[in-house]
């Protein structure tokens, strides 16, 4: 097996072991205010993150294209109020047609 | 799960299946992606059907991709797995389970059935969310990420069907409905910005961690702040003893 496949299974186990281990943490520690506000916090700070990097960058470089008004288009639906699935498919529509006109690379 | 004969389409198992089937089909999304990350239709099938935690899956071959080491694929994906240990300990206290209950619970613990257990005023309807949309998303995510991934290797640049406009759309679907405050929004938007400035510096996967380490830095410092939840006020002070 080469070495991806066992990062990739062990990244797999890893994620188990995280999911597994909330189920084990005493009720005393989880009503910790501090625990929940650092949970709540990491989450959205994640996410965050995460679009960020799908939206602008490509490697080690910012990039502004087509990404870019799949963003902006997925705000629009998100703001009106559009089922999740609705949203993504305004994100891929925007992209593909914004290629398409040529107005994004 | 004891419900009445003629209610299993409650609204917590509608809510969980219309969430199964948005999600389930972005599975296609991400075996493409996968495959086109250069990973091979095994491993592709292997991080949907044992990893089963899309943003992982999602950060795992965004570092491929991009070029980064195995073990950054390895640490982005572990890192962003980390919110699902605190579903955990939430699913835990609003699902009471028995023990041998928790190893399934656990692999099928995501934020789609966390979101939809946890919405839901009963108990019962809590217990139905989880399971249908847990049980939902699995099956679904799993056949359209074969159907993806092989799809994935005709399909040529993922880019030219809009997929990489799917997952900016996907990660904003699941971060917009958390900004509900002013807090979680000044949050995102540094987030964002953290983000931007490592990622010229920093090695693919990196950038996320830095951003993580910032987020539970800023936490815990307006954590300390604020006002002790007065129902929790004797954990509050073991809390402070031992910090």
């Amino acid at each position: 097996m080469s070495e991806l496949s066992w990062w990739l299974l062990g990244a797999c186990a890893a994620a188990f072991a995280l999911k597994i281990c909330g189920y084990f943490v005493p009720r005393k520690v989880l009503d910790s205010p501090l625990m929940s506000h650092v949970a709540a916090t990491l989450t959205v700070a994640l996410l965050a993150s995460l679009v960020t990097m799908n939206a602008v960058t490509s490697g080690q470089e910012l990039v502004i294209d087509a990404r870019i008004g799949a963003l902006a288009a997925a705000t629009i639906a998100l703001v009106f109020k559009a089922p999740y699935l609705v949203v993504v498919l305004v994100g891929a529509l925007a992209a593909v047609a914004l290629r398409a006109t040529g107005l994004a690379a | 799960m004891p419900a009445t004969p003629t209610s299993w389409l409650t609204p917590a198992t509608k809510m969980g299946l219309s969430i199964a089937l948005a999600t389930g089909l972005y599975g296609i999304s991400f075996g493409a992606l996968a495959i086109a990350a250069g990973l091979n239709l095994w491993q592709t099938v292997a991080l949907s059907a044992l990893m089963f935690t899309g943003g992982s899956q999602f950060a795992f071959i965004g570092v491929i991709s991009g070029g980064g080491a195995a073990s950054a694929a390895f640490s982005a994906a572990t890192l962003l797995g980390v919110r699902n240990a605190v579903y955990g300990m939430q699913l835990k206290q609003a699902l009471r389970p028995g023990a041998r209950m928790v190893p399934l619970m656990a692999q099928v613990t995501i934020d789609e059935s966390t979101a939809t257990s946890l919405g839901q005023a009963s108990q019962s309807e809590r217990h139905r969310g989880f399971w249908t949309a847990g049980l939902g998303v699995y099956a679904l995510w799993n056949l359209f990420t074969l159907v993806g991934a092989l799809l994935g290797e005709r399909m040529g640049d993922p880019a030219a069907w809009g997929l990489d406009g799917a997952a900016v759309a996907a990660f904003l679907g699941l971060l917009w409905p958390r900004l509900k405050s002013a807090q979680p929004i000044i949050v995102a938007f540094a987030a964002a910005v953290v983000t931007a400035f490592a990622v010229p510096l920093t090695v693919p996967g990196v950038p996320i961690l830095i951003t993580a380490g910032c987020a539970v830095a800023f936490a815990v410092l307006t954590g300390r702040r604020a006002e002790p939840a007065t129902e929790h006020g004797d954990l509050q002070q073991v809390d402070q003893e031992k910090s």
